[in-house]
């Protein structure tokens, strides 16, 4: 069973069509990559499928189960977001402690504060983080408080949109490291978002080339790292991230 | 080389806190000559307040003090205010990071190039229109009539960022400093970009200096980096050479860095501790 499957699935924003015909599957436990420039719809394919605010017509699938537009707590407790920018995502009043307390909240689960504890270790993070406000923490340490927000439900899938594009070389490492290692240890299906082919490297299985809003290609990584991309815009998107030319 | 276009002896930044005067910029020296500077480092490094104080953008209460800040025989310390002002986007200008911040929106693309010249020569009105043409031409956009007419909300990223350079470089500047002037881009804009400005700047002879936290984009470039690390130069090197830098921090950040054909299983992270207790 494959953990996201789209297939023929056009998203529009109002009138305007922003994917055309977009298919592809994930296969559970992988970590699949969405690369193309922006306007190119790869955020938009990631919050049709969260449900966020778009209308689609087609079929979008998580884990054997058919999306509907919108949000339901079930496929909540499955699969989960994180979004680009940690100075944006998180609730600037209230503390770690009430963001990564509230998903459990709304789905009524218990044992809250050994959870949240719990979570804080795994994300790498000391326990005095725990009451202070987003304000008192860098960038990386919020991107790290936004990862663990998502996984506090214990989600099998995890959407990721450009998760380390906001922050420097050094702290991207970091968060690199952490998803690569909590996707060993929950075994946890990735879909990320990014621009970065080199990241897409890192951490990707497989990856999708998508420009103008059509998938124009689907490869394995490796076809990546040796610069055997088949598509000539994808050539291009390889050599203008600093690929050698082969 | 001739005399170096561009003096900065023992340069400090400082801003007051709680806790008294703390200085972003620790005493940095450079010199920069007709090439092309790189300075790389990652936020909070100081890197683009060095960019800021060289054009005395840094405002009170920040305090920039320097034994040397001179620029082609004019020191930029003793100038009064209006005097900078001759001197900012005439002799020296910079390329800010975001076309979607630094673009005034409610004035047409024409009228601000024109600005440009307006503010700093005295040429006839046609002669201006048709510098900021060709000025458009120049860094690639095909049809600088109409483009001249719209808005900055009307245009992409890219071209935003393409007009601010076209902006920045009507009134032949001596001096370009470019603050991260790609990072709001997308990859295969960004190349683009940086191409164009290239071009431009070594057409001229201009002077730049390139503010990044991109090493493989400023060693491609550049011809020369400094590296910065919590307000002091840490390393200074050839672009070509980069490779081969010594100083752990630009070592650390050149390991930290996802390569293309990436085999690691997981990626060295700074170990700070290294050179902040020497």
């Amino acid at each position: 069973m494959s953990a996201i499957s789209l297939d023929n699935v056009d998203i529009s924003y109002g009138d305007t069509k922003v994917t055309f015909g977009a298919s592809f599957d994930v296969a559970a436990g992988e970590s699949f990559g969405l690369v193309g420039e922006s306007g190119s719809g790869k955020s938009t394919i990631l919050r049709a499928i969260a449900g966020l605010g778009t209308t689609w017509t087609g079929a979008i699938s998580v884990l054997g189960k058919p999306r509907r537009q919108g949000i339901d707590k079930t496929f909540a407790r499955q699969c989960q977001m994180v979004f680009q920018d940690p100075y944006g995502s998180l609730h600037p009043r209230k503390t770690i402690d009430a963001t990564l307390g509230e998903p459990l909240q709304v789905h009524g689960i218990g044992n809250r504060g050994n959870r949240i504890e719990a979570m804080l270790e795994a994300v790498g993070l000391d326990r005095r983080f725990r009451f202070r406000y987003p304000h008192q923490l860098s960038g990386g340490q919020r991107q790290r408080v936004a990862i663990a927000r998502a996984l506090m439900l214990e989600p099998k899938v995890l959407l990721l949109d450009e998760p380390t594009s906001a922050l420097d070389v050094s702290v991207q490492a970091e968060i690199l490291n952490l998803l690569k290692r909590l996707r060993q240890e929950q075994n946890l299906t990735f879909l990320m978002v990014t621009h970065n082919l080199p990241v897409v490297s890192f951490l990707c299985d497989r990856l999708a080339v998508m420009r103008h809003g059509r998938i124009i290609e689907v490869a394995d990584v490796g076809l990546l790292k040796s610069g055997k991309l088949v598509d000539p815009y994808s050539r291009e998107l390889y050599q203008a991230s600093g690929g050698k030319s082969s | 080389m001739s005399a170096p276009l561009l003096e900065i002896e023992n340069l400090r930044v400082s801003f007051p806190t709680q806790q008294g005067r703390v200085e972003v910029v620790k005493g940095i020296s450079f010199t920069l000559g007709r090439e092309r500077l790189g300075i790389v480092g990652e936020s909070g490094s100081g890197k683009s307040m060095t960019g800021r104080s060289i054009l005395r953008l840094i405002r009170a209460p920040g305090r920039v003090t320097a034994d040397r800040l001179r620029f082609s025989g004019i020191d930029l310390l003793a100038q009064s205010e209006r005097q900078m002002r001759a001197i900012r986007g005439a002799r020296i200008s910079m390329v800010m990071q975001d076309p979607k911040f630094s673009l005034n929106p409610v004035m047409t693309i024409g009228a601000q190039i024109a600005e440009a010249l307006v503010a700093h020569t005295r040429l006839p009105r046609r002669e201006i229109a048709q510098r900021s043409r060709d000025m458009l031409q120049a860094v690639r956009i095909d049809d600088p009539d109409r483009v001249m007419r719209l808005y900055p909300h009307e245009i992409s990223g890219g071209m935003g960022q393409r007009v601010m350079i076209a902006m920045m470089l009507v009134p032949e500047p001596d001096i370009l400093i470019a603050d991260e002037p790609t990072s709001a881009l997308d990859v295969s804009v960004q190349a683009q970009v940086l191409d164009i400005m290239d071009e431009l700047v070594r057409n001229k002879g201009m002077g730049l200096i390139l503010i990044s936290h991109d090493l493989d984009l400023v060693a491609r470039y550049c011809d020369r980096i400094l590296v910065m690390n919590s307000g002091k130069v840490v390393e200074e090197c050839v672009a070509s050479q980069l490779s081969e830098a010594r100083h752990p921090y630009t070592r650390g950040l050149l390991a930290a860095m996802p390569h293309m054909d990436e085999t690691r299983e997981t990626l060295p992270v700074l170990d700070r501790s290294q050179w902040e207790a020497t």
